[in-house]
């Protein structure tokens, strides 16, 4: 059915995603872009002692890839860069495979339905990847300097 | 020329469509991305499956009775197309891979020998990808400027500014996304008056309308077979015996020489000095066949059916709330793009995906128009002779259930 995929949750989060738009200073950022639908979406960071303190986002996409950046925005709050990418990990095999564990996803597990829709795994996991090259940038910083 | 066109009945013609008859998500499937690619009648499927179970082989070459139906089949195709679009000459049609292939042939080779530092090609602001690309890479190898050609809110583009400087006019015949379409024979007559050569994008208009190049006026002409209910990898480029003599070849290869040495290869005639190497020899028999087919529907009885569904669609979407249609020419093909409320193009295309209802959704190669209109996206519905209004009703009670999912 339609609604296992386009749960309240995401249809709430899409039309009003939390922690949307920008911060003065950040200590990482990303842009993510799909070009095959033209979603994009800037991820920007601050972390302390590695542990995310704040996390924002501007962007424009669908529904899914929207909710999916709100939702993803609450969760990483207070996890440290290990944790952050151990759930984008678990959240990637929730969507591509029968091997993924919604309960240890918590809110995230409303994206489960997404599995059913093969084209729009990639809308799900745009701020996930984005959040992946936006630590990345950050840890490069770290070691150069 | 088939004089006797078939009476035209879409319940019999559908039978024709084996794909149309199966259900998707449980829902029967209404198919409207004809834009991208039309579906298939079985009569061409047929061709192609009698042509490798007993005519194939290569062409051109063989003294053998495979080969020499081959070739009459290859050949016998090419004389369709002359006839579909009113060419003078079949040594004007040469084979490509489809569109965009037939204006990469063009940009590479007339462009590189006609084009220069300070010269301009003009387009317009409602071109696929690929009549913008191939320009744009031979803008920058050659210092020369693209300019685009405005549209206006109604997606229509009502005239081009030359001057002293452009060397090319490369247009649409008919818009993918808006369905305009645009006013070629007055764009070439203007044109010509300077002199200036003119290609014509036709993959949107051959499969809807009747197309006659001499009338047109036109230089160049590219279209696809997909879309024309033929099959895929195959397209024509049409040009004027003189403009094709005097360009260099595309691609070296077998087929396209006269005579071979180390020193010095001679090339081949028209068409054939276009065509290196072992062509979509099935591909061009399918065609041949798809256009039969289209001649026994009669391409005029295919325009006046497909313009009463386009009424019928765009009257019935303009009453969904929320919906606002994007090109609204007054000369326009059966294509509707539209918006919907704040509904994402992505979230309709896969609730109305889950009610059998197959449309597009994206930019639809066109990003730059999408711009010009302020959207990042559109849903496009594009139709062909084998819709029903039955369908459209079944997309307008399809976006009922959009609504509600965003409700």
């Amino acid at each position: 059915m339609i609604d296992d995929l386009y749960q309240e949750v995401i249809i709430d989060h899409s039309k009003k995603p939390r922690n949307f738009g920008k911060m003065e200073h950040c200590s990482a950022k990303a842009e993510g872009f799909n070009p095959l639908c033209g979603d994009r979406l800037t991820l920007q960071l601050n972390l302390e002692n590695d542990i995310v303190q704040d996390v924002r986002f501007v962007g424009n996409g669908c529904a899914i890839s929207m909710a999916s950046a709100s939702l993803m925005t609450e969760v990483l709050k207070g996890k440290t860069r290990q944790e952050a990418e151990a759930l984008f990990q678990k959240f990637h095999l929730l969507l591509t495979t029968d091997s993924g564990k919604p309960e240890d996803l918590g809110k995230l597990a409303v994206f489960s339905g997404v599995r059913e829709y093969p084209a729009r795994v990639k809308c799900a996991t745009l701020a996930w990847h984005t959040l992946h090259a936006a630590l990345e940038n950050s840890a490069e910083k770290v070691s150069t300097e | 020329m088939t004089t006797a066109a078939r009476a035209f009945d879409v319940t019999v013609l559908r039978e024709d469509f084996p794909i149309l008859h199966q259900t998707i998500h449980g829902h029967p499937l209404v198919y409207f991305d004809n834009a991208a690619s039309s579906q298939k009648p079985r009569q061409v499927i047929d061709a192609i499956s009698r042509f490798y179970s007993s005519d194939y082989s290569n062409i051109h070459r063989g003294v053998h009775e495979l080969s020499e139906r081959s070739t009459r089949l290859y050949e016998d195709a090419r004389v369709k197309v002359q006839r579909l679009i009113n060419a003078a000459h079949a040594h004007e049609i040469i084979f490509t891979r489809g569109t965009t292939e037939g204006i990469n042939l063009v940009a590479w080779t007339w462009g590189r020998k006609h084009i220069g530092a300070g010269d301009e090609i003009l387009i317009t602001a409602l071109e696929h990808h690929s009549n913008i690309v191939p320009w744009q890479m031979l803008c920058e190898e050659k210092g020369a400027t693209l300019r685009i050609v405005p549209v206006n809110d109604q997606g229509e583009v009502s005239h081009i500014e030359l001057t002293d400087r452009t060397r090319l006019v490369a247009i649409a015949h008919v818009s993918n996304v808006l369905g305009t379409v645009l006013p070629v024979r007055e764009i070439v007559a203007q044109a010509h008056r300077r002199n200036i050569p003119v290609l014509v994008d036709g993959a949107q208009a051959v499969p809807h309308t009747r197309v006659d190049v001499q009338e047109l006026g036109c230089d160049f002409y590219v279209f696809s077979s997909h879309k024309l209910y033929g099959p895929t990898g195959i397209g024509v480029l049409y040009g004027k015996t003189e403009l094709l003599n005097a360009m260099p070849p595309y691609q070296g290869g077998g087929d396209m020489i006269r005579s071979v040495t180390f020193e010095k290869t001679t090339y081949n005639t028209l068409p054939y000095k276009f065509e290196a190497g072992t062509p979509d020899i099935a591909g061009v028999v399918g065609l041949g066949a798809a256009i039969d087919y289209v001649n026994d529907v009669s391409i005029n009885n295919i325009a006046t059916y497909e313009a009463e569904l386009l009424a019928y669609a765009t009257n019935a979407l303009q009453k969904v709330e929320g919906l606002r249609i994007l090109g609204t020419a007054k000369h326009k093909a059966a294509v509707i793009s539209f918006v919907l409320d704040q509904i994402h193009p992505h979230d309709v295309g896969t609730i109305l995906d889950r009610q059998g209802i197959a449309v597009r959704t994206g930019h639809h190669c066109a990003q730059p128009l999408m711009e010009r209109f302020g959207v990042p996206a559109t849903t496009r519905a594009s139709f062909a002779f084998y819709n029903t209004r039955e369908e459209v009703d079944a997309l307008v009670a399809g976006l009922a259930k959009v609504k509600e999912v965003f409700a």
